[in-house]
């Protein structure tokens, strides 16, 4: 009974980390692989790891793998977090059917902080483009 | 069929699977940050491995590394996206 719970938890587990294998190679966009990631293949090996609590059943693997787990889903969103910043500021392209870019223009040139008026930075834009046009 | 063969025949060749196609995008990704993301789901996946091998060889001892591995992909990961962001700034 105990290994037929343990049997189903880690096949799910697996296959959650199979889907987001495939999510990698099949996305299309930097931004998309990062979302599958972050997701699936967290659920997966924190599935795996309870069926590992359940096979041992006792306090001190079950201390062990909640620490595992813990600390997987705390860092996850931060790294996806952070890489996804960087690729943004280093201008990764963005899915040739992504129609609205909202942070364009928000990040400020120099120091990368985030600005919530884009007026200056546009209005510098227009500006270069004035002086291309003379 | 115990658990353990049920392990070895079917959940570990699935993540090794899972581990080719992840690093199929390893090598082609088109930027760096494809290629950051690749290793961090690889090392994820290595965390799967090690669950797995705690249940076949019945010992626990093993998820000590699985933990060290998780630290080293946080600090990779935010290592290589600390230097990319100044790569643009000089």
């Amino acid at each position: 009974m105990t290994e037929t719970i343990i049997a189903i938890i880690m096949t799910i587990g697996a296959l959650f980390v199979l889907l987001a294998a495939i999510g990698v190679v099949k996305m299309p966009d930097l931004f998309l692989r990062i979302s599958v990631t972050t997701k699936a293949a967290t659920l997966g090996v924190g599935l795996m790891l309870i069926g590992v609590v359940i096979h041992f059943s006792d306090f001190y693997t079950a201390t062990r793998s909640f620490a595992i787990v813990l600390f997987v889903f705390l860092t996850a969103p931060i790294s996806a977090h952070l890489i996804g910043r960087a690729a943004y500021i280093i201008g990764v392209p963005l899915w040739k059917n992504n129609r609205i870019n909202e942070l364009e223009g928000h990040y400020r040139q120099g120091t990368h902080e985030l600005q919530s008026n884009k007026e200056e930075d546009s209005s510098v834009r227009e500006g270069e483009d004035h002086d291309a046009q003379l | 069929m115990t658990l353990e063969e049920y392990i070895t025949i079917f959940i570990i060749p699935t993540l090794s699977i899972s581990v080719l196609l992840v690093f199929i995008r390893f090598l082609l990704g088109p930027s760096i940050p494809d290629r950051v993301v690749a290793l961090d789901l690889l090392i994820t996946i290595g965390i799967g491995f090690i669950a797995c091998f705690c249940v076949v060889y019945n010992k626990s001892v093993f998820l000590d590394v699985a933990m060290i591995l998780g630290l080293l992909a946080f600090l990779g990961t935010v290592a290589f996206s600390y230097y990319l962001e100044k790569i643009r700034k000089k």
